[in-house]
């Protein structure tokens, strides 16, 4: 046994245990001997989950394999994607119109697959922009982005994209409170506690196609809404949100926003709200924000401009919401599979509440409140709680669950998974983590049904890992076998981005909808070229457009001359391949774009606006065939003003014998 | 012949093999499929799954017989000509001349009905084991894509090569 060799391995441990960690730890024994059998997947093989992960400011998710830990797809969702031309094609663009116009970046947070009687059904997916408020919806059986709203009178969408228990609603809180949008938002910033306002939203999603609308927001005092998640089966009904800042501090929030013991979990009855709703009690306010949508038939966004919101005035309508005080700024805000047990986590408490929901029914009958918060009633903490998990671990942050009876809790500072009991609240087991990890993911794990094989830690710090790669380094995630009673971790794997929160769904919910094509019949691209014989290049003023085709392996057209500068170029390219797995690139030489990936059957226009005279290539930038690499053609450009005639063709533009061009 | 039949042989195991097939023992009632009747029919031999063996005269495919009426079908090769200007007319000429896949002058004299439907419909096993359709891909060097064509589409497609060879 070679001693000197662990002494690295040891000493960088002993390193991260005085910054991060209570207890000593060693990555050198933490896996055992059967990780490798129980992670490999053969060639050929397919995982038996998706795991959907936050991009974190990526502002992508990413779609994984477990247990193998292979990346399968990066899906474009608030970020541009130069190789997908997500942003950059003329058809995708409206996807990031926001009511501050185009935005290219975001900070995706958290992922949400759509249920159905609080099981997952493998419709949808969710995911929320952090920075400039928005909810996206992803299609999985297209796996893109399918639709974006924006959330007005927000900052910060962190308590997003969770959903109720048959996805009527997803909900997005704002995380920093700001004063809203329908009233003169320029105030001196320490105006805080007068002007700023906390809003909740609700966007209700429809039944049969998904389509997301934003039903109604309810004004809230101005604090931080964190996170939160839907009640289920017998608290169907009811959604919980972690509040931290209850000091209301507009600076230095590290240490003025954790003065007190307690802040909150906030109880929101949404039923009653709806209730109010029908009723009219709501007020209509003057906003902007955006909604955009992804047609599959046309393969074409729109983006609309809404201009109007319905508020709910929690301080006014008095049981819509109550506080329940929770210790030290809570940041997960978890619901166990039975609906009965809501287990907040404060960051910088050393134990972990459980709540009961038929107790916070009685406390609300019985009118047991230690006073009201801006108007809110504020239920007495003892009349709520079911009990409490003691020395669980340092810095609780995230809660899920087996439906076995057994809770998961992710510990930031001691750097640790801690597997507890809900009913006797003892702790069974706890796994080291390397290092520091955030949230957690057990397949269905906030769900009704959890599929409890796994649990993934996705770790804030990397250090030591693997290999290193300069200053930066991947965010690591690490995978646990939880089918015993002890936690074995299996697999480190790197991620893209910084992961929050994701979800895991087995693989068979999903893979048989994939959609292989787009049917070429069933293009309404105002733009598509149905067949060859269609394409044409057409003139309108500067605006050329090009209704091209691609199939293996060649452009229609290929040759063409006539552009001029000051021209505005749209190569509209229709891929007429009707088979999977055969996407066609389009990239034309200086264009200040992107390329296009095109899917077969679908049309996609790149625009180019070509900054000199001279003939610029174009080719296919996805290998596609024996001849791809033939795949390509030329368009001249002449100044402003020749007489060059607009000419296109493929296979015709041959050599003359003694006709110079010129 | 013998090279043929030992080729036939090796297709079969190979297709035997096949994670993908698709016809084991499932075939939907299809107007162009009557086991047994069609020519050759007498010399068919059966393999232990049931399926009836390698015919290079018709390939590979769904296709083992297809009833062409003497005349032409007008409204039909119309339909096909419309499948044609979409997905085919990219790579295939209506003369004889090669573009990225050959003409399809005579097409119809070169192939019976059957080849040329499995190839149109079943493309990716065809590439892979038919002997005249692997000579073609000697010549054009791009694999066929596979255009997702129904049955009806590929009947059509075939009355349409029938009027571009003079059928009428």
């Amino acid at each position: 046994m070679n001693y000197l060799k662990y002494l690295p391995v040891i000493g960088a441990a002993a390193i991260m245990t005085g910054m991060y960690s209570c207890k000593p730890k060693n990555a050198g024994n933490a896996v055992t001997g059967d990780a490798a059998a129980k992670t490999y997947i053969a060639p050929g093989k397919y995982d038996e989950f998706y795991n959907f992960v936050s991009g974190g400011f990526s502002g992508q998710m990413s779609v994984y394999g477990l247990p193998s830990g292979r990346l399968l797809k990066v899906i474009p969702v608030f970020s541009i994607d130069p190789e997908k031309g997500y942003g950059y094609s003329e058809e995708t663009k409206p996807m990031l119109n926001t009511s501050h116009g185009f935005i290219p970046w975001d900070d995706l947070h958290h992922t949400e697959l759509s249920q159905t009687n609080g099981e997952i059904d493998g419709r949808w997916i969710f995911g929320n922009a952090n920075n400039t408020p928005r909810v996206a919806r992803l299609d999985l059986t297209t796996f893109r982005t399918a639709e974006i709203i924006e959330l007005p009178n927000s900052a910060g969408n962190h308590s997003s994209p969770f959903i109720t228990e048959n996805t009527e609603y997803v909900v997005a809180g704002t995380r920093f409170s700001v004063p809203s949008d329908y009233e003169n938002g320029d105030v001196p910033i320490n105006t805080y506690k007068q002007n700023f306002k906390g809003y909740i939203s609700f966007i209700s999603v429809g039944k049969e196609d998904g389509k997301m609308d934003l039903a109604f927001q309810i004004q809230c005092p101005g604090i931080n809404f964190d996170l939160s998640h839907a009640g289920k089966d017998k608290s169907h009904g009811w959604f919980f949100f972690s509040c931290y800042n209850t000091e209301q501090a507009n600076t230095l929030l590290e240490v003025n926003a954790s003065q007190k013991d307690k802040d909150f979990i906030m109880a929101v009855n949404w039923k009653k709200a709806e209730e109010y709703l029908k009723a009219g009690k709501g007020k209509k306010v003057p906003v902007k924000y955006a909604h955009n949508v992804y047609n599959e038939k046309t393969h074409t966004a729109t983006s609309e401009i809404k201009t109007e919101v319905t508020i709910l005035d929690a301080k006014e309508l008095k049981d819509i919401c109550y506080f329940i005080p929770c210790p030290k700024s809570p940041h997960g805000c978890d619901v166990d599979p039975t609906g009965e047990y809501i287990v907040g986590s404060g960051k910088l408490a050393a134990l972990i509440p459980v709540f009961s929901f038929d107790k916070i029914q009685k406390a609300i009958a019985d009118k047991a409140y230690e006073g009201e918060y801006d108007g809110i009633p504020v239920i007495k903490y003892d009349a709520a709680l079911y009990g409490e998990v003691k020395k669980p671990g340092l810095g609780p942050l995230h809660t899920e669950f087996d439906g076995k009876g057994n809770a998961y809790t992710s510990f930031f500072v001691s750097s640790e998974v801690v597997k507890w009991n809900i009913k006797d609240l003892k702790v069974l087991d706890r796994a080291p983590t390397f290092y520091s990890v955030g949230h957690l993911c057990v397949p269905g794990g906030d769900t009704r049904k959890p599929n409890a094989k796994y649990v993934i830690a996705y770790d804030k710090i990397t250090k030591d890992r693997f290999l290193p790669t300069g200053p930066e380094l991947a965010q690591s995630a690490q995978l646990y076998d939880i089918s015993g009673d002890k936690m074995q971790l299996i697999l480190d794997f790197p991620t893209i981005g910084e992961p929050h929160y994701a979800q895991a769904v087995s693989a068979d919910l999903i893979k048989n909808r994939s959609v292989k094509f787009f049917k070429i019949d069933e293009n309404a691209n105002p733009y598509v070229s149905k067949g060859e014989g269609t394409t044409k290049v057409v003139r309108e003023g500067n605006k050329i457009h090009v209704y091209m085709t691609a199939i293996r392996s060649h452009f229609a057209p290929d040759n063409i001359e006539g552009v001029k500068m000051g021209d505005e170029v749209y190569f509209h390219v229709t891929n007429l391949e009707q088979d999977w797995d055969v996407p066609h690139g389009f990239a034309v030489k200086g264009a200040d774009n992107a390329e296009l990936l095109i899917m077969p059957g679908e049309t996609q226009t790149l625009k180019w606006v070509p900054e000199k005279t001279g003939i610029y290539p174009m080719y296919c930038t996805d290998f596609c065939s024996a001849l791809h690499q033939e795949m390509s053609g030329y368009v001249r450009v002449s100044p402003a003003g020749s007489n060059v005639p607009l000419l296109f063709s493929t296979g015709k533009n041959l050599p003359a014998a003694e006709t110079a061009t010129k | 012949m013998k090279k043929l039949l030992f080729l036939a042989v090796i297709s079969t195991l190979i297709a035997a093999c096949g994670s993908g097939g698709s016809n084991n023992g499932s075939q939907e009632k299809n107007p162009y499929t009557t086991e047994n009747t069609g020519a050759g029919a007498e010399t068919e031999k059966k393999e232990a799954n049931g399926n009836p063996s390698y015919d290079p005269n018709r390939g590979t495919g769904k296709f083992t017989h297809v009833d062409i009426p003497a005349n032409l079908d007008a409204a039909m090769a119309e339909n096909g000509n419309k499948i044609y200007e979409v997905k085919c007319n990219s790579c295939h000429k209506l003369t004889e001349e090669k573009l990225v896949g050959p003409g399809w002058k005579g097409v119809t004299s070169r192939y019976a009905p059957e080849w040329i439907m499995n190839f149109v419909t079943n493309t990716d096993e065809m590439l892979d084991k038919d002997p005249k359709a692997q000579a073609q891909l000697e010549i054009c060097l791009v694999r066929m894509p596979n255009q997702n064509l129904s049955d009806d589409d590929a009947r059509a497609l075939y009355e349409f090569m029938r009027k571009n060879d003079g059928v009428k």
